[in-house]
């Protein structure tokens, strides 16, 4: 390998094509340019004819330049010397560290045997309430957050990462503006977590092909350290970017459209990321979580309704909030369970008086006589609002959890909440309020 | 052989220019390093072949070598099938992950039969019967059932049977027959044999309506959306609206002999349930485990695309191979939509021109070619045998209008529609009862249940007007008529999947409780105020809420039954009109 080819046939988009032999798909090749050295990756083969999709873009590649092929697909260094450092999608050195070479894997590598994987069985805390107590993050899950852009997801992502108990945290940014990714590196240096922590971020104005490159890098590395034994969690800003990404290459591409200009494969693309979250059989596990912004906050476009079909519930960012109603965490029936003994009931005792406080509001915004009942949920509602659905709050579940008993105590009588009585002689504050 | 050279590769669709003959469909190995890829013919112009490759392509480089196998691609029948996990092309998963660990390397192909086994075999033909495809010539015990041995499909014409093997044990590499044809040309016969997974069987006398209902034990499907034995049914819904968990309940509880799940590019999670699950949950019926009765093909979203699309012919050649044993076979498919993403990503890496939404203008044909491999049918034994195919849709948005559901819709016999409203209500199974329909009739009598179904539709109706002008300008009849519609929804269309007594009801007790049920329903009631009649049926629905969570026939239930039954007689003044004219022309 080696070899040099100075003869661009075509150049259109980020895709340029060469007349090569010897080469395989899926290879990298690096291009020169007078702007400097970029990498590019095999797409087409077709006889001798080799279409590269160049990372950097095809802006200013003369059909002059030297392409020499590297004889092996896209690749990451892995080692402990990741952590704590932050990379670009391509996998070059963001911070001022040096740039790693040793211990070369490739990505995008194959999928997980079923018949290996487990049953998911660990919650992963977070400190934040409207997590932990209503919609639990189990070690393994798949959940996108669905929000609308302007929502602070990047903010939630930013202290889910300060504050998941796991033992590493693999940031992967895609279409990051400049601040945001500032603010991330901020925060995580300030909280001393960054050094647990190791950053794939392509910011908005990088070239779009290094977007399609981070969540798979980002998962290899997550892969290599789960297979070590780690608890890993990768947080992935901003999928809709990434989806979008793509559309952009199949269009430059002349691939058939499927869906409002999606490729047809969307589904398969994005199946294949999520579906790398995994718990090994003694060994430890990935899991991703995942910000899919809906354009015009509509839940059926192409990006949110095809990952709510792979994802294992979602969470809604709303007004600032973990939305209860639509937010679902499916696999949370497998861990809270064995939590605290009243969790359960609690989760869905206070949920459903949050759905009657709605209710009441509604009543009440249509000039409706408010009860006595209405003006209790109303109190309910508000005190819920801010002292557990707000995203500063911070406790731990079982804080969480008292708190729940408290603000019930402070709204209701016992027999209202319509929790079982063993539950409330347990667990209700005040105990001479409970009777038989 | 025909071999060949590879001279493109785009995604998962390599050109390969051949030097002989080669068919469609014809399976190729494409050899990268040391491995070998398999890979299905599926266009061809002149010298040069398109191929959908069921690995990833990575790697592949101009000039790799093909070798063709002149064989399509096909399936291993014979017995060993049941309880095994395979992948889309019939590798035994927990064989692969023991060889190759955590990760499902490309190359590896296992056979999908236990080659050591040795089976007890018991002939039932002598020398000089004559046979034909699909005929059996002797049987071996497999779990509960007796797995036929039969002639291979692929024979044609009648043969005589020239040397039988006695009874005894052999492997499936052994041969126990021999057979001649008409021009005397001799053929060896083991215990198994392969099949091209994309022809249909069709070695049987006959094919019959689909009449007896295939038992779900889901109320609502029972009773008002019945599925027949030998027919196909679609369940198209959207996200988190319940369709793996209503697919799961079904391969539980269908009273059928065999199931086979086909977990077609869906979350791999679901599917690992039910494989640690199924081993440990015993059949009533026979008191061995559920994987016992089990084949479970997945090929879940992050496998290979084309090998997805393999997936579903792999399970309905399966079902078709244990249908010719005179059992009856449930195959639930979930879900057909990512087979057919499948279908419009190969279409489009060939180039093809699109159809709506992208997907092949050859969707429908393909969708009703699959579901019409379902059927009842009469073996030559005069036994029955039936396939019945139920399979999952999952509409792009959550909206039916889309090419797969509306394809599907012509095809099947019955649309048990999930929606959304419902199961943001927690209405579960969220089967849209006035939307959905069954062609297939059912264990409640029609009349009845039909009588059930209006009421449903004028419930709704009023509930709609009652939303705008207040339960104040509601007629008490119409509220009364509106109870009555909620309290069917809540305590019979409903029901507890997770509860250990409610998520299966047998036909025998649905039949019971939908006489009480029709009672509340058809009869006429006197209540001065709607205050009044609300809180009867609250009362009255949190008693039959209790009674379908006890045991059928306990005194509990007795009990139960006999408090509702008061408790009806109550207040209950007499029978609607049109309720004792449909039991009139019942008696």
């Amino acid at each position: 390998m080696g070899k040099i080819y100075s003869k661009i046939e075509s150049i259109a988009g980020n895709v340029i094509r060469v007349r090569a032999e010897g080469v395989k798909y899926g290879d990298l090749a690096s291009v020169s340019s007078a702007h400097g050295i970029s990498l590019a990756e095999v797409i087409r083969l077709s006889e001798d004819m080799v279409s590269l999709q160049v990372f950097n873009g095809g802006r200013g590649v003369s059909t002059g330049d030297e392409v020499r092929f590297l004889g092996h697909p896209m690749q990451v260094s892995f080692s402990d010397a990741l952590q704590g450092r932050i990379f670009t999608g391509s996998g070059k050195p963001r911070d001022n560290g040096p740039e790693l070479t040793e211990n070369m894997v490739e990505i995008g590598g194959p999928s997980v045997n079923p018949a290996k994987r487990i049953i998911p069985r660990n919650m992963i805390r977070t400190g934040i309430p409207m997590i932990d107590v209503f919609n639990s993050l189990v070690e393994s899950q798949k959940l996108p957050i669905f929000s609308v852009s302007g929502e602070p997801y990047n903010e939630l992502l930013a202290r889910i990462a300060m504050q998941a108990e796991v033992d590493l945290i693999i940031l992967g940014g895609i279409g990051l503006k400049y601040d945001d990714y500032l603010f991330f590196k901020e925060t995580l240096e300030e909280g001393g977590a960054l050094s647990r922590a190791i950053m794939f971020v392509h910011t908005a104005s990088d070239p779009i092909v290094e977007a399609l490159l981070v969540p798979d890098i980002s998962l290899a590395v997550a892969e290599g350290f789960a297979l070590q034994g780690k608890k890993v969690l990768v947080l992935l800003t901003d999928m809709t970017n990434f989806a979008d990404a793509m559309k952009e290459i199949a269009i430059t591409m002349e691939q058939v459209p499927s869906n409002r200009g999606y490729p047809g494969d969307l589904y398969s693309q994005l199946a294949s990321r999520y579906e790398k979250a995994v718990d090994f059989e003694g060994a430890g596990s990935i899991t991703i979580l995942g910000v899919t912004t809906m354009p015009g906050d509509d839940v059926t476009h192409p990006v949110p309704d095809n990952t709510g079909y792979i994802t294992e519930g979602q969470y809604y960012l709303r007004n600032g909030r973990i939305e209860p109603f639509g937010s679902l965490s499916r696999l949370k029936q497998m861990v809270n369970g064995d939590t605290r003994s009243d969790h359960r009931a609690l989760m869905d005792g206070m949920i459903k008086l949050y759905a009657a406080y709605k209710e009441s509001m509604e009543k009440k915004s249509m000039g409706f006589m408010m009860s006595d009942w209405d003006e209790k949920l109303l109190k309910y509602g508000d005190i819920f609002e801010r002292e557990m659905m707000d995203l500063s709050v911070n406790y731990s579940l079982e804080d969480a959890l008292n708190k729940g008993w408290q603000i019930l105590a402070e709204c209701f009588t016992p027999q209202e909440t319509g929790l079982r009585s063993s539950l409330l002689k347990e667990f209700w504050p005040v105990k001479e309020a409970v009777v038989e | 052989m025909t071999s060949g050279k590879v001279i493109g590769v785009n995604g998962n669709l390599v050109t390969v220019s051949v030097n002989d003959t080669v068919s469609l469909n014809e399976v190729g190995y494409i050899l990268v390093n040391d491995k070998r890829l398999k890979s299905e013919v599926i266009r061809i112009s002149g010298s040069s072949v398109e191929m959908q490759v069921f690995e990833m392509t990575k790697g592949i480089g101009i000039g790799d070598d093909v070798e063709f196998t002149d064989e399509l691609l096909a399936v291993e029948l014979g017995p060993g099938l049941l309880a095994q996990v395979y992948d889309g092309l019939q590798n035994p998963l927990p064989q692969l992950a023991e060889k190759c660990g955590f990760f499902l390397e490309r190359g590896v192909y296992l056979g999908a039969l236990n080659q050591e086994k040795k089976w007890e075999f018991t002939p039932s033909v002598r020398e000089g019967d004559t046979v034909r495809a699909g005929d059996p010539i002797g049987s071996v015990p497999e779990g509960i059932f007796e797995h036929k041995i039969m002639v291979p499909f692929s024979f044609s014409g009648t043969y005589t049977v020239q040397r039988i093997a006695g009874k005894g044990a052999y492997t499936i590499k052994d041969k126990v027959a021999e057979v001649v044809d008409e021009q005397g040309t001799a053929a060896e016969l083991g215990l198994s044999f392969e099949w091209p997974v994309k022809r249909a069987v069709s070695c049987y006398e006959e094919r019959l309506k689909p009449v007896n209902p295939m038992v779900t034990k889901v109320r609502i499907i029972d009773t008002f959306l019945p599925v027949a034995r030998g027919g196909t049914y679609c369940i198209p819904g959207p996200f988190g609206a319940g369709k793996t968990v209503l697919q799961q309940v079904t391969s539980r509880n269908a009273e059928v002999d065999i199931v086979i799940i086909a977990a077609c590019g869906e979350r791999a999670g679901e599917v690992v349930e039910t494989l640690k699950e199924f081993p440990e949950l015993l059949d009533p019926k026979t008191g061995k485990t559920l994987m016992e009765r089990t084949i479970i093909i997945c090929n879940t979203s992050s496998m290979p695309v084309a090998a997805r699309e393999a997936s579903v012919y792999t399970a309905v050649t399966l079902a078709e191979y244990y249908r010719q044993m005179g059992l009856h076979v449930l195959l639930l498919a979930d879900s057909t939509s990512r087979w057919a993403q499948a279908m419009r990503e190969m279409s489009g890496r060939l180039e093809e021109i699109p159809g709506e939404e992208a997907f092949p203008a050859y969707l429908e044909s393909v969708i009703a070619g699959f579901y019409e491999r379902a059927g009842l049918v009469r073996l030559r034994d005069g036994s029955t045998g039936s396939v019945t195919i139920g399979g999952t849709v999952s509409p792009a948005g959550g909206n039916f209008e889309e090419p797969v559901t509306q394809a599907t819709l012509k095809v099947v016999g019955a649309f048990h529609g999930l929606s959304r409203e419902r199961s943001d209500a927690r209405k579960y199974p969220a089967i849209h009862p006035l939307e959905s329909w069954s062609k297939y009739s059912g264990s409640v009598d029609f009349p009845r249940t039909e009588y059930a179904r209006e009421l449903l539709f004028s419930g709704n109706e009023i509930g709609q007007m009652m939303k705008v002008v207040g339960e104040e300008g509601t007629s008490t009849d119409d509220y009364i008529q509106f109870l009555k519609s909620e309290f069917l929804d809540d305590v019979y269309l409903q029901q507890n999947s997770f509860d250990p007594v409610d998520s299966s009801v047998s036909v025998e007790r649905q039949r019971h409780i939908f006489d009480i049920l029709f009672d509340v329903i058809g009869g006429t009631f006197n209540f001065s105020t709607k205050d009044e009649a609300r809180s009867y049926f609250n009362d009255l629905r949190q008693l039959f809420l209790d009674y379908n969570g006890c045991e059928w026939k306990s005194s509990e239930f007795s009990r139960l039954e006999e408090e509702l039954k008061g408790k009806i007689k109550a207040k209950r003044t007499g029978t609607e009109p049109r309720a004792a004219r449909v039991l009139g022309n019942l008696s």
